[in-house]
């Protein structure tokens, strides 16, 4: 073999290795003032940590000017979250979650407000400030005495009342741990007894969710499409139930009171003479398609196939509900 | 069942089931339309009386010209599909959520514009061309690439879930919110595209012996930091810049983000900028004030880093109402934080018994699986469930099983078997049993 047939192989040896073991060439080094500009980052054990330092005096003025408006004077919270308080409550029925309740470490304090806060004004606080502002808030949860001054030594330091409240052993941290619920595989008569235990209030929804029939393309009236096309909120509002409402679009109110027989048997009366019938949704489906005559005296029921089938399915469900108003 | 119903279920394909009920809207735009009583004929003759079906007026008019849409949108008549923030869940909109429609979609693909959003500073707009992913700490040599450089490194394209720790977590105490999209949303799937974390830490020259966890810090306003341990980074992650083929969504990260398949969405940090590696653990924000597990007794769970094997029936689904009895397909959704789906069993009564499903390929590791089963409703009032197996055997839990182990207080990790009562009037409601 010559060299030049041997180098050639070679070369095949390596286009054919699955993986490019060599350097890439992308990107470049980064120099240790811009790894010093990003890594802003502080562990447990302090490490990350800038020069600075501020005191609790010092961090009250910051916090009443940049933080009290969210947190509240006193870190009490209201519409955003409490940093005092609440230590102890983790285990009882209503847990809270502060700084001085739940964090395990004062670092992540610093971490965090240095990064994301205040929240409309991030990474803009300077470590003076930062360190000032994590003593104050550390003061407010009575971990720091008024005349402490934290700095990178002193911070890991700080022991916080939930030092020892996390546990790494479950089953959670790898794909290979012990699961801490097990359920089996039975198919057949496996509850003795089903309950519903918990559903929401008849109201909740509409009143938190408006008509969620809207949220769906299946199964439910196409409402919003039916806006869409020109029959306004305020319309479809007029009526209080929607069986009520299509009994009116549809003119149905012309022949059929709700309580009160005019030319046709008031709803609830045929709600009456059906009730318990199974079948009875069929057999008035049919009826509306066809027309009828005869149950209900001279005046013949005239068929209703201009009225859409799903609205005519929906008003012989409402009439056989008893015609709620 | 054929026995109860002689006559086969009333089975309304999609299209008319969903349009049948807006006719008369329909009929008064082609009247308006097309004006006339002829035009109004053919609208009613369309509207549905058998024997005249009419022809309807995009049949006979010229239709758009290719690329009037020059990026497609869904039809007009989609509009109800969007994602939805759950009222008074959050005070401010820029740390909040909005739940992916999960009753709206098919198959295990979320599209781009649907995959939720969970944001803790809001969502920034980044210049790809100033984008830079910094990777430093126990490296032999700490470097900067620019987008460019990452998308010049081998890629792979793998679909995975992202489904929030957080996901479900309003059901811990009792039934709060109506729908599947509130009870389920904060999940999407979608096809990530981008460089194995692998390739990065080699391409750095980490050190393999002090190496012990991973930091990853995002460029929002919350710059949001998670640590991953390093058996994780170097198993399955990607740095990811393609979503479903395009450039990932804003609102999920773009230009990049990481995907942690199998781990809840908090660590698969969006807009990342920054990758450390350490010997410890860094006891974030999100990672001890939040997004740990408080158990009953006070402690919490720390680095609960797993999503388990969940599922859920989306049709069916609260707020849905059944027309008729008669033949309905259950579908819906199944997946784990430790593989591939198994099997997935469902219930219409409440879990007394139980039939197994069918599985709809592909059955992906750390996907969504999409399962269906036949089902005739008799009128009679029905409690549907579903309940997933993964392939370690693991076996979804039911509400009352996690709560007896972990109480109500936990927030996180709700991975339980989810209920659908079928009301006799066709009304389906989200209870627990």
């Amino acid at each position: 073999m010559s060299r030049s047939e041997r180098i050639a192989l070679l070369l095949a040896a390596f286009a054919a290795l699955p993986a490019f073991a060599a350097d890439y060439g992308l990107g470049r080094s980064a120099t240790a003032g811009e790894v010093a500009e990003w890594d802003i980052d502080v562990r447990p054990d302090g490490q990350g940590l800038p020069k600075g330092s501020g005191s609790v005096a010092d961090g009250q003025m910051l916090y009443d000017e940049k933080c009290s408006v969210c947190h509240g004077t006193f870190g009490e919270g209201g519409e955003y979250m409490a940093l005092a308080g609440g230590v102890g409550s983790l285990k009882t029925n209503a847990p809270m979650r502060t700084v001085g309740s739940k964090l395990n470490y004062a670092t992540t304090l610093f971490d965090y407000i240095y990064r994301a806060m205040p929240f409309t004004a991030p990474k803009s606080l300077t470590f003076d400030e930062t360190y000032a502002i994590s003593a104050y808030v550390l003061h407010l949860n009575d971990i720091l005495p008024a005349d402490a001054v934290l700095d990178q030594d002193s911070l890991p330091k700080v022991q916080m009342p939930n030092r020892d409240g996390y546990t790494r052993d479950h089953g959670m941290g790898s794909i290979d741990a012990k699961a801490d619920v097990r359920n089996d595989l039975c198919m057949k008569d496996c509850e003795k007894a089903v309950e519903i235990r918990s559903e929401l209030p008849p109201t909740f929804t509409a009143k938190m969710y408006g008509d969620v029939s809207k949220d769906f393309r299946r199964y439910a009236d196409f409402a919003s499409a039916a806006e869409a096309a020109g029959e306004s909120a305020a319309q479809k509002a007029a009526a209080s139930s929607a069986g009520l409402k299509l009994a009116q679009q549809h003119a149905c109110v012309a022949c059929h009171g709700v309580a009160n027989r005019i030319v046709g048997p008031a709803f609830r009366d045929v709600a009456t003479k059906y009730k318990g019938q199974a079948d009875a949704g069929a057999a008035l489906m049919d009826k509306l398609a066809k027309g009828g005559a005869g149950n209900w005296g001279p005046v013949p029921m005239p068929p209703q196939a201009a009225v859409p089938e799903g609205d005519r399915k929906a008003l012989i469900e409402w009439v056989l509900q008893g015609a709620p108003e | 069942m054929t026995q109860e119903s002689p006559k086969p279920g009333r089975i309304v394909p999609a299209p008319e089931n969903f349009l049948s009920p807006v006719a008369k809207g329909r009929r008064r735009a082609l009247k308006a339309l097309l004006g006339g009583s002829a035009a109004a004929a053919a609208g009613a003759a369309l509207a549905g009386s058998e024997g005249a079906l009419g022809v309807p007026p995009w049949s006979k008019t010229l239709g758009k010209p290719v690329g009037a849409n020059a990026y497609g949108l869904p039809s007009a008549f989609e509009k109800q599909v969007f994602r939805r923030e759950s009222p008074g869940l959050t005070t401010t909109p820029q740390s909040s959520v909005v739940f992916t429609p999960l009753q709206n979609l098919f198959g295990i693909i979320t599209p781009n514009g649907l995959h939720f959003e969970r944001n803790h500073g809001g969502r920034p707009d980044i210049d790809p061309y100033q984008h830079r992913l910094m990777l430093n700490g126990l490296v032999r040599q700490p470097k900067i690439y620019t987008m460019n450089d990452l998308m010049r490194f081998p890629s792979v394209s793998r679909i995975h879930f992202v489904e929030c720790g957080a996901n479900s977590a309003m059901e811990w105490g009792n039934v709060s919110v109506p729908t599947v999209q509130y009870t389920h949303g904060m999940l999407s799937c979608a096809e990530w595209t981008g460089v194995m974390l692998s390739t990065l830490l080699d391409d750095c020259g980490f050190d393999r012996k002090k190496a012990k966890y991973i930091l990853a810090e995002g460029a929002d306003a919350s710059g949001l930091t998670r640590t991953l341990p390093i058996a994780m980074a170097l198993d399955d992650v990607i740095v990811a810049y393609g979503q479903n083929g395009e450039m990932i969504r804003p609102e999920n990260g773009y230009p990049l983000r990481l995907l942690v398949p199998g781990v809840q969405g908090v660590s698969s940090v969006k807009w990342l900028r920054r990758l450390e590696v350490g010997d410890q653990p860094w006891s974030a924000r999100e990672e001890s004030l939040h997004y740990s597990d408080l158990m009953p007794g006070g402690m919490s769970r720390q680095y609960t880093w797993i999503q388990e094997c969940k599922s859920v029936i989306t049709s069916p689904s609260g707020g849905q109402k059944l027309l008729d009895k008669g033949y309905y397909q259950v579908t819906g959704l199944a997946w784990s934080g430790r593989g591939r789906i198994k099997r997935v069993d469902v219930s219409t009564d409440g879990g007394r018994n139980w039939r197994t499903a069918e599985l709809q390929n592909p059955i992906l590791s750390k996907a969504l699986t999409r399962f269906r089963i036949d089902w005739a409703w008799n009128g009679e009032p029905a409690l549907l469930q579903s309940r997933a197996v993964d392939e370690t055997g693991y076996v979804q839990p039911k509400m009352r099983q996690l709560r007896e182990v972990r109480g109500s207080r936990s927030i996180y990790h709700n991975n339980a078997i989810q209920t659908w009562k079928v009301d006799p009037s066709g009304e389906v409601h989200n209870v627990q049993v």
